[in-house]
């Protein structure tokens, strides 16, 4: 492995590990302080503890999110200092606003976990707003960097070093607002998705359970309305990578020859060395419609790029039917739980829940916003490859010098593999604490009522 | 002022509130380690207690001190990530054992043994990351990262493998270990807690002092510029004078258990030293050839950079008083807090 791959894979891998954390660190706020906004609206005792249980959790996920975060922001630097010497100036900014975004998140979340007796209930569930709103903040700024890379503006090019800086214009790149909303709304129905899937999967075998019914309906609420709209912001996405980033658009669809009229491929597999994709079903015009609105658009395909300027297309194409799979698939179950929930108030009766089809459809959904994140980062970073900054600068000129760069690679993979295993290991063991200490939550609730 | 100078001085500020508030995190763990005796589960009860609501809130002054470097003086911040690619790596690693097993040890089982492996874990690494941060920060004061036309050339160990690095860093754990101590015989509710971090401030305080006197000296050949300027600037003697003055402060403070009173004057000890540090070292960056003004960002990056941190200040400083206000003020007092509970 030389040190250019060693350093990509670095990155990769502190990125994928991290965004787990930052997306639940976006959406789980949001979930807590609805539970905590319907215990103070309704004094039913079910929401404080199902807030409480939530926030333990997000205790634990909080803290790895925010060291594996300041591990990625000194990577900036320790893997890619020719990336930051070229654009600190220009794009640090966004990442200045991120920082207080993240203090503003770190103090609220300090006053939240800890404050439960310690600030009035409304103040309580004020820190828990500023958590929500703050930790959405510091994803999309982070995200308008990431957008910068990809669309980059803000600056002339003049013998080879940036001029005319202007920072604000490279916050607005054109890349900005779709990927900003796009990686909002999937935390959304991804942190959304796995809550469901987990409290659906205690409903199996304990299926009057009020605790873990008004947790799923709360998650599934959230995850299900960001999985409903997520096509759309999608389309909005891959219409701004058709006008700035052809090349990318080629390499996500497959497209090698130009072509009027394209077809939209759904699966199949980029044969590279050949220039086909194989294996796939073509919708006709699907993809002159998708990406230009006019079915006669011409697409330009990737055998009109020069072979050092396209992206490994194998990788990018599979992972965006990934991604688009995934997202497809949580449209259809928050659909069919929209439905249900439909059904069963016009018969005024609450059983929307009661199906055990329904309960292993929402248990095996849990996971697929997680992928969908990931690939869809793969789509997003492997896509713009040979370039760091898409047009300007290659990611083997922004690289370090420092040699053996495998060394801190493996260091970092082993150590996250460690704190994986044991976060979720701890998750476990409050999960698997539930049952016990929600039956009689429950059966208090009902006596209550 | 120019922008530069401003910015700069807002580092030096974010590196300052880190080392008061973040250090004496890390310090907590110093003395997680060295608990003892038969309070020893109390001790580190306290310490938990201490740091449990504000580590991650205290954490981001070292992010914003980052975030300013890359921002407003980007090649400063390359060539520090190259010459200093190791020490860096292994204060990250630091980083994330702290900050995650102080968490999986609260959330884990309540079981000694469970606990125990835990707080080593916490309390290595609490140790280790405050002696790679001074490692980091002495080598830059060094003066021995070298570049030539932009590049690197003094190598990968060379700056920071030194002696005087290396006693930075000890004297930086110090300093953490003693404002820890310091803040704790505040916090502690009990008398004979109290009396644990008073004696613990005070050996942690000459442990200090000896470290500075070998950071002085070797600072001699280790770091000349440094040393120059904090022996013979016109600043010099002032500074000193104060630094003694508070030194003693604290001391008095604490051997007649005035702790408020210790808790000033160590903080006040430990801003002046730094600020000394960031004077002595003006205007350079990377010494000698990277000055905040040669290698700063361009004019409308830092007018941004400062209305932004303005902004952020006017967010950051009431919520961050909220908070201490929260869990350190006087009301923090479990006493206290138990009666507000029943109202």
């Amino acid at each position: 492995m030389n040190d250019l791959l060693a350093a990509r894979s670095q990155m990769a891998m502190s990125l994928a590990f991290h965004i787990v954390f930052a997306a639940i660190g976006i959406a789980m706020p949001l979930l807590m302080i609805i539970a905590e906004w319907q215990w103070l609206r309704t004094k039913d005792e079910v929401y404080l503890a199902l807030a409480k249980r939530w926030a333990k959790g997000t205790a634990i996920l909080f803290a790895v999110g925010a060291v594996s975060g300041t591990v990625l922001s000194f990577e900036l630097g320790l893997l890619w200092p020719g990336f930051m010497r070229y654009g600190g100036a220009i794009i640090g900014m966004p990442f200045s606003l991120e920082g207080f975004a993240f203090f503003t998140e770190a103090i609220f979340l300090g006053v939240y976990l800890y404050g439960w007796n310690r600030v009035p209930p409304r103040a309580h569930l004020f820190a828990g707003m500023m958590v929500a709103v703050s930790g959405a903040l510091s994803g999309i700024f982070v995200v308008i960097a990431n957008a910068w890379m990809n669309t980059p503006t803000g600056f002339h090019i003049v013998d080879g070093k940036p001029v005319d800086i202007d920072p604000l214009a490279a916050m607005l790149n054109p890349a900005a607002f779709a990927q900003t909303l796009h990686m909002t709304l999937a935390a959304y129905a991804a942190t959304g998705f796995v809550v469901a899937g987990i409290h659906a999967f205690m409903l199996r075998s304990d299926a009057n359970n009020r605790f873990h019914k008004s947790a799923l309906a709360i998650a599934l609420t959230v995850g299900g309305v960001a999985a409903i709209l997520q096509p759309l912001t999608g389309d909005l996405l891959a219409k701004m990578v058709a006008k700035n980033l052809p090349v990318k658009l080629a390499a996500l669809e497959g497209q090698f020859a130009t072509e009027k009229g394209a077809p939209l491929r759904i699966g199949g597999i980029p044969d590279e060395g050949a220039g086909v994709t194989r294996y796939a079903i073509q919708i006709p015009y699907g993809l002159s419609i998708l990406a230009y609105d006019d079915p006669n658009a011409t697409v330009k395909g990737l055998n009109d790029f020069p072979a050092t300027e396209r992206p490994p297309v194998a990788i990018v194409h599979v992972s965006f039917q990934i991604m688009v799979a995934c997202g497809m698939a949580m449209m259809g179950v928050a659909a069919l739980a929209a439905w249900r929930y439909w059904r069963a108030r016009r018969k005024k009766s609450n059983a929307w829940l009661a199906s055990k089809w329904f309960l292993r459809a929402l248990v095996l959904a849990a996971p697929l916003g997680f992928v969908g994140i990931e690939t869809g980062w793969v789509v997003t970073e492997v896509g713009r490859q040979p370039w760091i900054i898409y047009g300007v600068m290659r990611t083997a000129e922004a690289v370090t010098p420092v040699p053996g760069l495998i060394v801190p690679f493996i260091t970092f993979t082993l150590l996250y593999i460690f704190l994986a295993a044991i976060t979720v290991w701890l998750l476990l063991r409050q999960v698997a604490a539930s049952p016990q200490a929600f039956g009689s939550d429950a059966q208090e609730v009902k006596v209550a009522a | 002022m120019p922008l530069e100078t401003i910015i700069a001085a807002v580092m030096t500020a974010a590196l300052i509130i880190y080392a008061l508030l973040g250090g004496a995190d890390y310090g907590g763990g110093v003395w997680d380690l060295l608990a003892s005796g038969k309070r020893a589960p109390a001790q580190r009860a306290l310490i938990a207690q201490a740091i449990g609501p504000v580590w991650e809130a205290n954490h981001v002054w070292l992010i914003l001190v980052l975030v300013i470097l890359f921002t407003a003086f980007p090649p400063a911040f390359a060539a520090i990530s190259i010459a200093l690619h190791i020490p860096l790596t292994l204060l990250l690693i630091g980083i994330v054992l702290r900050g995650t097993t102080f968490t999986f040890r609260a959330h884990d089982a309540q079981r000694d043994d469970v606990q125990r492996r835990w707080s080593l874990l916490f309390s290595i690494a609490s140790i280790i990351t405050p002696l790679l941060l001074g490692v980091v920060l002495g080598a830059i004061a060094s003066g021995t990262i070298k570049l030539e036309n932009g590049v690197v050339v003094s190598g990968f160990l060379r700056s920071w493998l030194a002696p005087f690095p290396i006693a930075v860093g000890f004297f930086a754990l110090s300093l953490f270990a003693f404002l820890a101590a310091v803040y704790l015989t505040v916090e502690a509710s009990e008398d004979e807690l109290q009396e644990d971090f008073r004696l613990r401030a005070l050996i942690a305080g000459i442990t200090v002092g000896i470290l500075a006197l070998i950071v002085f000296l070797l600072a001699g050949t280790g770091a000349p510029t440094v040393r120059a300027g904090i022996s013979r600037s016109w600043w010099a003697l002032g500074l000193h004078l104060f630094t003694a003055v508070f030194a003693v402060g604290a001391f008095y403070g604490l051997w007649s258990r005035k702790y408020r009173l210790a808790r000033i004057c160590a903080a006040a000890q430990v801003t002046l030293i730094l600020v000394g540090w960031a004077l002595a070292q003006f205007p350079y960056l990377v010494e000698p050839d990277m000055t905040i003004y040669s290698v700063a960002a361009p004019r409308a990056t830092l007018q941004l950079l400062v209305i932004a941190l303005a902004a952020g200040v006017l967010v950051l400083f009431p919520s961050y008083y909220y908070l201490f206000r929260i869990f350190k003020g006087e009301a923090s007092t479990p006493a206290s807090s138990a009666g507000r509970n029943l109202t």
